[in-house]
């Protein structure tokens, strides 16, 4: 896979950090690799810098030494700037914070407008990017009418309408009910599998990093682990020493192990939990 | 409380009036509300109600939004009417120590009151038949000449989208911390004025804070999206006259003919 955003050794200090102590580091020597058109997980506790590297792959914010790398662009660059942010669009975790016009389609219309897209063309961009979050029918409507979920999937149609490579996510459904939740995680897979968008999702659920085809683990501003989901998720002791959670499906059949019963090590989502244990009643039944 | 603000609530349609252009609405606004002032008589004021309760009906939204719009200066309509009742000169028909009531006091009083609701009505059709950006817009494009004289016109435009896109999040807000005053033991509704306006302090604080706090997410997402302060910056929805626009001036022109004729055809009354 092609290589889209390299970040290399990176360190952040926030400037209002009064003495430079190393472990005043939001982050720290933070390296990984995102593909092009891949979905990526980062997950990680409050304070676990994750907020701030996702801020890190749109130039918000400019690594304090170390690179990061946006289909090869540096991120320093200034000139650069507008080229990385129409690449690379950002979501934010509260959906009231980032809609700046009174009607939907106009705040989906906002960042073509600043980017100087034709009218005719704005129009086109903003009507597919609708349809591609299932908004269409609610364009005309008043962002404060909408739900949580609603909001956020208006927010992802006014990064779309941008036409970006890449979406960075960071918490998009912190503040979202469980309804609003699916509604945002399913137009988020959906836009990585038929839009070929590469997708960094900024999470601490980790039911919703399962679906991700690479999970990276954060902590205190450093990469604690990366591999597929199944990879991650059997590391349930490491996660568990840095106040991490894994999904439940996988703390059940990590439990039941400890317990000794003979039991697959990583068990993802519920489906899968179910015909485990189906499996493990059979034998039970057919030895009793 | 939120659902009680009228201001700035666009109401889609597809009337005539929500096909005008918003640069020409405006102007016709103004004009409009001058010649509500210009009328001197019952017969222009009258010429003046009809037209304006005709624009009302073909904007197609219920009268009731418009009775609505009315209810929150109500209280106003009632004291100046009721204070411009013993102003006047005229016959005496009433009369307590100092204050009568006057001929002429009764017809100043008609005057304000007709001029007050029809101002607020004609006013509201401009903000539900207007998309707030359009609105912004339309207002861009109509002090573009003060560039010349270094007014930021695009910012002031910026700031009055993102002013009436957060009044509605910011009354939600208010509702939620009062609540939240209110269930830690502040009590709001007892006491005197001055106790009373005190007891906002812990409401208006918390409001101050978390709105600096959304004023620099919606900065850090603006950014996101590239937005440079207006420099090459396009609009999806351009603003254009059409024949609808030139149709409402012209009878716009005749309607305001008709008030001056009245005005000298009848004499004032006032």
């Amino acid at each position: 896979m092609e290589d889209y955003i390299k970040v290399s050794h990176v360190y952040f200090q926030y400037e209002s950090s009064e003495e430079k102590k190393p472990d005043d580091f939001a982050l720290n020597d933070v390296n990984m690799m995102i593909g092009k058109g891949e979905f990526v997980a980062i997950v990680g506790h409050n304070g676990s810098g994750k907020s701030t590297l996702a801020k890190h792959f749109n130039s918000l914010y400019i690594p304090t030494t170390g690179d990061v790398f946006v289909d090869d662009i540096n991120t320093k660059d200034d000139e650069k700037l507008f080229d990385i942010r129409k690449k690379v669009g950002l979501v934010l975790q509260n959906p009231d914070n980032q809609i700046v016009a009174g009607i939907v389609e106009e705040d989906v219309a906002f960042g073509c407008e600043n980017l100087g897209v034709p009218p005719e063309e704005i129009r086109k961009r903003v009507d597919q990017a609708l349809k591609a979050v299932d908004m269409y029918e609610y364009r005309l409507h008043s962002p404060d009418k909408l739900s949580g979920g609603q909001k956020q999937r208006v927010a992802i149609a006014g990064i779309i309408a941008m036409e970006p490579e890449c979406i960075v996510l960071d918490e998009p459904t912190a503040m979202l009910d469980p309804q609003g939740r699916d509604e945002v995680i399913k137009t988020i897979t959906e836009l990585n599998h038929s839009m070929g968008i590469t997708i960094i999702l900024i999470t601490h659920y980790m039911e919703e990093a399962v679906l991700a085809d690479r999970v990276i683990v954060m902590d205190t501003g450093k990469v604690l682990t990366e591999g597929t989901p199944r990879e991650v998720f059997s590391k349930v002791e490491l996660l568990r020493k840095h106040r991490l959670n894994v999904p439940q499906a996988a703390e059940l059949v990590y439990k039941l192990r400890g317990c000794g019963y003979e039991l697959p090590e990583c068990v993802l989502n519920e489906k899968e939990c179910v015909e485990v244990l189906a499996a493990l009643m059979k034998k039970h039944s057919k030895v009793g | 409380m939120a659902r009680e603000i009228t201001l700035g609530q666009f109401l889609p349609g597809n009337s005539f009036i929500h096909k005008m252009d918003a640069r020409s609405k405006i102007i016709l606004l103004i004009a409009t509300i001058v010649f509500i002032f210009l009328c001197r008589n019952f017969v222009s004021l009258l010429l003046i109600s009809l037209f304006s309760l005709l624009v009302i009906f073909m904007t197609k939204i219920s009268f009731m939004k418009y009775l609505k719009s009315l209810k929150v200066i109500l209280f106003i309509v009632i004291l100046t009417g009721i204070l411009n009742l013993f102003y006047g000169t005229g016959d005496i028909i009433w009369q307590w120590w100092e204050l009568k009531i006057t001929t002429g006091g009764i017809i100043n009083a008609v005057f304000v009151i007709v001029r007050i609701a029809i101002l607020m009505m004609i006013s509201a059709v401009l903000t539900y038949t207007t998309s707030p950006t359009d609105l912004t817009d339309a207002l861009e494009r109509l002090m573009k000449p003060l560039q010349f004289f270094h007014v930021k016109v695009h910012e002031i435009a910026m700031m009055m989208t993102i002013a009436l896109r957060f009044i509605p999040v910011l009354l939600d807000e208010t509702d939620k911390i009062t609540n939240a005053q209110k269930a830690r033991g502040a009590d709001m509704e007892s006491g005197n004025i001055i106790q009373r306006v005190k007891a906002l302090i812990p409401v208006l604080i918390p409001l101050f804070v978390s709105s600096f706090r959304r004023a620099n997410d919606l900065a850090m997402a603006m950014e996101c999206r590239c937005y440079n302060g207006g420099k090459n910056r396009t609009r999806m929805k351009v603003l254009h006259f059409t024949g609808v626009d030139i149709a409402a001036a012209i009878v716009s022109t005749i309607i305001f003919a008709g008030v001056i004729y009245c005005n000298i055809r009848f004499g004032s009354i006032i």
